[in-house]
């Protein structure tokens, strides 16, 4: 076992011959089968892990397991971070194998693990040394890649038509370069709900919903890009310094009191990776960053009187895992969820701290036919069966990742018409319609 | 073998195209560019005949706006070099004359085989691969899904409709144009673009003076919207219910 | 002198549909010219060509076997030859060799892509089709003779077939260039299904998005009895065998129904299907060129569309 990181050499204390009083024991006696190899396995496969920055807390695992059954991945397949360790130690080369591509970053595996073992710094790690190395890359996830150094988006549309979406919102939505004074708000939309047709459903929600509470907001329109927080989780770390950099400089043109956002990535990349991007690279980060349902419950004695029409339902949350687990906030979805009349709210088995993964995060959501390949099922398709089984009618979330895999999930798994899923923001509009 | 492969920026089709207003032209001002999807298969094919026989690939452009990214990204793939040529090249370049140029430069680089995209979407006046060979004297098979060396020549695959193929011994040099390579074009991580324009250096020639195509555009339009589809609005349900019926009413519904 | 030149393609022996396009298109410019249509043929035979005034026949057993080293020498020797106002060229695999090697050889200029042809003042006047179908260039050659390449399927092959016998006339050869050499033609794979026999092609492009969900495109078929093709970024990407795909370097079909699912529509896919007798198409991109051959459109996800429709259709 290692200490403080570094490999410590076996104290062999086994012999083959000893005397003890004198009788000569030997020691095949004492053993029920041949000699036991305990360190001749090749270990220059976990070595090189190890030796990656962010890799080094690979060598801390003891094997105890308690990953495994937390692990949403092993729910549907045969995964989980302590098997990983273990092929590592049987010389499996992880930027070579499938696994190395599975990994959501959902975090859960680090929730429960003793020793700290970090597979979010971990697998990123090693994703980017495959793509360094020139290893295979899920075609998928290239093409993602490709998508996003072009245009900013990982769907490969025109960065021109990034604010189509509020045409269609039926209220103003301002945008920074022509308001030109400071707002109160910045609103970061996000790649999905600009281009995704249920996220643009969710984007012109949220447009009426801040303008019914007469907040003072604007969009970056198409200066927006993606903010590159699953590309860097997906092992493109140059990318994500790029796009970084250029969302940096962006947001310094202009003067807002707050960054509220739409999607919990966006959420991590601002509050915690942006900070330390911009400190090594000079440039200023000083922004109080909320999501949209901390800003939200923030002001429900405002929001609360306008939620008139009830919607009579028994629904059911899915927590994010970098809203909650990643960042601690589970409360505030929740919160507006309880204010929305006649809306029941029913907890899953897998919630809160322990709540499973939609299989969007850490580059999933553009691996999907690559993770189909070695998965019983997709990861959002169990968590739809969890949802009806605990007698669900609406599925509501807030990640913009999301609607699109449950709703496909939904469907897959036959519950058209049984389960429904819903952002909360579209809920929150829907019960502001009353008659 | 040392390969030359050709790399061309085109408009991305991605965005809206606007005709200029002499009707002449595409409007520029706003035109964003894209490397030419053949040519990124006319590379991935040189990159995996480097890979199994050795020899050199030096990656060739006519300047454009945003070229100088694609060269290094050619050259973070596995490149060896890459010429930019400079001259007078505002506006559209024809066919004719981008070959022209290129084979005026080509003609000092010692190479054995010449690859590019086999079209482009602005080969309004003809390819850029045979019309370079011709200009050069070298043999050329266009629509090229197979390269294999074999000493002094390659054994090509030429795509005819149907799926048929057709098979050719080719003598060295000559100039390929790439339908597809045998693998997806490979990718290239911005951290090593990045760290290749750090490195490396784009050599620049001086393009020689090229006659044109010998054609007068007219007029450029956008294609009349003579859309004869007729819509079908609504929801899911109503669109299905009304795709049935259309279906129904020609009797296809039974197989 | 305004004569019409058309260049015959032959492949193993048959003559394309694209020969018989550009003949009917020549008749009418050689008319317009007052010239002659005459018809090259190099190292085939000229059955089938009636509707020419002349063949043109050059070769001999050297040069049966299409190559472009040998082909284009011979087209060139041709041209120089007969020296005609307009040489029409498929916009084909071999045609792509042709006109580009020709133009560079003779110094003539070419109007690629071509998908409208005419005279007007004495002049021809071609629109070549560029952008990816996006925009449509009027040109017209600077000095009087140009070449074209001709897009598949822009004119009606029907108006090119007559029963009259041409005047035959035989050219020498030029003297043969061998550094392309024909090894042999490989016929494609034999196909587990033939799309050009289907009476219903349900067929899936790019917006089907990964290999998982070419599922939802087999349902649809299987319920209406088709079968399932594809445009050719489904086929290059390996989610469907190559002797699914549809389009210019892919199979032409003419099913009673064609269901376009996430085809954007190039010119190259349009080529392959647009003569189908019901065209419906579903695409979430309203301004997809697809539209303009459609007969039926949808701009709508299909992911939500197609599952619907199986089932309705199933009953």
């Amino acid at each position: 076992m290692p200490v403080k990181g570094v490999k410590q050499a076996p104290i062999v204390v086994e012999k083959d011959s000893v005397t003890v009083r004198g009788i000569e024991l030997k020691g095949q006696w004492n053993r029920m089968f041949e000699p036991r190899v305990i360190d001749d396995y090749d270990l220059t496969h976990l070595d090189r892990v190890a030796a990656l920055s962010g890799g080094e807390s690979i060598e801390f695992c003891y094997q105890c397991g308690k990953c495994v059954p937390v692990c949403p991945v092993d729910v549907v397949g045969n995964y989980g971070p302590r098997k990983i360790v273990r092929k590592l130690q049987l010389g499996v080369d992880l930027t070579e194998d499938a696994d190395l591509w599975l990994c959501t970053t959902c975090m859960n595996c680090l929730r429960v693990c003793p020793k700290e073992v970090d597979m979010i710094k971990i697998m990123p790690a090693v994703r980017e040394q495959a793509i360094l190395d020139g290893k295979f890359v899920p075609p998928e996830l290239q093409k993602t890649f490709e998508n996003i150094a072009r245009y900013g988006n990982p769907q490969g549309e025109s960065p021109r038509k990034r604010a189509d979406w509020a045409k269609e919102a039926g209220v103003p939505v301002p945008i920074m370069a022509s308001v030109k004074r400071p707002v109160d708000v910045l609103l970061y939309v996000g790649s999905y709900p600009s281009y995704h047709p249920r996220g643009k459903d969710a984007a012109r929600a949220m447009a009426r919903v801040l303008t019914a509470l007469g907040v003072d907001f604007a969009i970056l329109g198409h200066e927006e890009k993606e903010d590159g927080d699953s590309v860097r989780l997906a092992g493109e770390k140059g990318l994500y310094e790029t796009l970084a950099d250029s969302t940096i400089k962006t947001l310094a043109k202009y003067r807002f009191n707050r960054i509220v956002v739409f999607g919990p990535h966006e959420y991590n990349a601002f509050k915690n990776v942006y900070p330390k991007f911009a400190a090594e690279n000079g440039l200023a980060w000083d922004y109080a960053i909320l999501h949209y349902t901390q800003f939200l419950a923030e002001r429900l004695d405002q929001l609360t009187p306008l939620l008139k029409k009830p919607i009579e339902i028994t629904t059911t949350f899915h927590d994010p895992c970098y809203l909650g687990r990643h960042n601690g906030e589970y409360d505030a979805p929740r919160r507006l969820l309880a204010a929305i009349p006649g809306v029941t709210l029913v907890e899953m088995g897998r919630s809160r701290e322990n709540g499973y993964c939609c299989g969007g995060g850490g580059g999933g959501m553009w691996l999907d036919s690559f993770a189909g390949g070695h998965q019983k099922m997709r990861l959002s398709e169990r968590r739809v069966q969890e949802a009806v089984e605990y007698g669900a009618s609406l599925l509501s979330v807030c990640c913009p990742y999301e609607v699109s895999r449950f709703e496909d999930g939904v469907k897959s798994t036959g519950n058209d018409g049984k389960l429904i899923v819903r952002d909360i923001i579209e809920m929150i509009d829907e019960a502001m319609r009353a008659e | 073998m040392n390969i030359i492969v050709i790399v061309k920026h085109v408009p991305d089709l991605v965005e809206e195209l606007e005709i200029a207003e002499d009707g002449k032209d595409l409007n520029r001002d706003f035109l964003k560019f894209v490397v030419n999807e053949f040519d990124d298969q006319a590379l991935e094919q040189a990159l995996l005949l480097k890979e199994k026989g050795g020899g050199t690939i030096t990656a060739v452009a006519l300047d454009a706006p945003e070229i100088d990214q694609t060269l290094f990204t050619c050259l973070a793939k596995g490149a060896d070099k890459a010429v930019k040529i400079v001259g007078d090249l505002e506006g559209r370049v024809t066919s004719h004359a981008a070959a022209h140029m290129l084979a005026d430069a080509l003609k000092a680089m010692s190479h054995d085989l010449i690859l590019t995209g086999v079209q482009s979407a602005e080969d309004l006046d003809g390819q850029v691969g045979p019309l370079l060979a011709t200009y050069l004297g070298e043999p050329h098979v266009s629509v090229v899904t197979g390269v294999e060396a074999r000493g002094q020549m390659v054994v090509v695959r030429q795509e005819y409709a149907g799926g048929v193929t057709g098979e050719f011994e080719v003598d060295l040099p000559a100039v390929l144009g790439i339908q597809a390579a045998p693998q997806p074009p490979r990718y290239a991580p911005i951290s090593r673009v990045r760290a290749t324009m750090k490195e490396k250096k784009l050599v620049e020639i001086q393009a020689a003076a090229a006659d044109g195509a010998g054609l007068n555009v007219r007029q450029m339009v956008r294609p009349q919207v003579a859309s004869h589809a007729e819509m079908i609005e609504g929801n899911t349900d109503t669109v299905v219910e009304r795709i049935v019926g259309i279906m129904a009413e020609r009797g296809l519904m039974n197989g | 002198m305004g004569n019409v030149l058309v260049v015959v393609e032959q492949l193993n022996g048959k003559t394309g549909e694209i020969t018989f396009e550009m003949l009917g298109k020549g008749r009418e410019l050689a008319s317009a010219l007052g010239g002659e249509l005459h018809a090259l043929v190099i190292g085939g035979q000229a059955d089938e060509l009636g509707i020419a005034d002349k063949v043109w026949v050059m070769g001999d057993g050297a040069l049966a076997h299409y190559t472009s080293a040998n082909h284009k020498a011979a087209l060139v020797a041709a041209i120089s030859a007969i020296s005609p106002r307009v040489t029409l060229i498929g916009n084909t695999s071999i045609g792509m060799d042709l006109a580009a090697g020709a133009s560079a050889a003779t110094g003539i200029p070419l109007i690629a892509y071509c998908n409208a042809l005419r005279v007007e003042g004495g002049q021809v006047v071609g629109t070549s089709q560029i952008y990816g179908g996006k925009v449509l260039a009027e040109v017209a050659p600077e000095d009087g003779a140009c070449i074209v390449s001709v897009l598949a399927g822009a004119f009606p092959a029907s108006a090119g077939r007559s029963d009259k016998t041409p005047v035959l006339e035989t050219l020498a050869p030029p003297a043969l260039d061998n550094r392309v050499r024909f090894v042999r033609l490989i016929e494609p794979e034999a196909a587990d299904v033939d799309i050009t026999k289907a009476a219903v092609v349900v067929s899936v492009g790019r917006g089907i998005q990964s290999a998982d969900n070419i599922e939802l495109a087999d349902g649809l078929a299987d319920a209406l009895g088709g079968v399932v093709g594809a445009s050719r970024p489904v086929t290059d990407a390996g989610w469907l065998p190559k002797s699914r795909q549809v389009g210019k370097s892919g199979l032409r079909v003419k099913p009673k129904l064609y269901l376009a699912l996430g085809i954007s529509g190039a010119p190259e896919h349009l080529e392959g299907m647009k003569d189908s007798g019901l065209i419906i198409a579903i695409n979430q991109d309203a301004s997809a060129p697809i539209f303009d051959v459609a007969h039926y459109g949808v701009v709508g996800d299909l992911f939500e569309i197609v599952p619907a429709l199986t089932e309705k259709i199933k009953g």
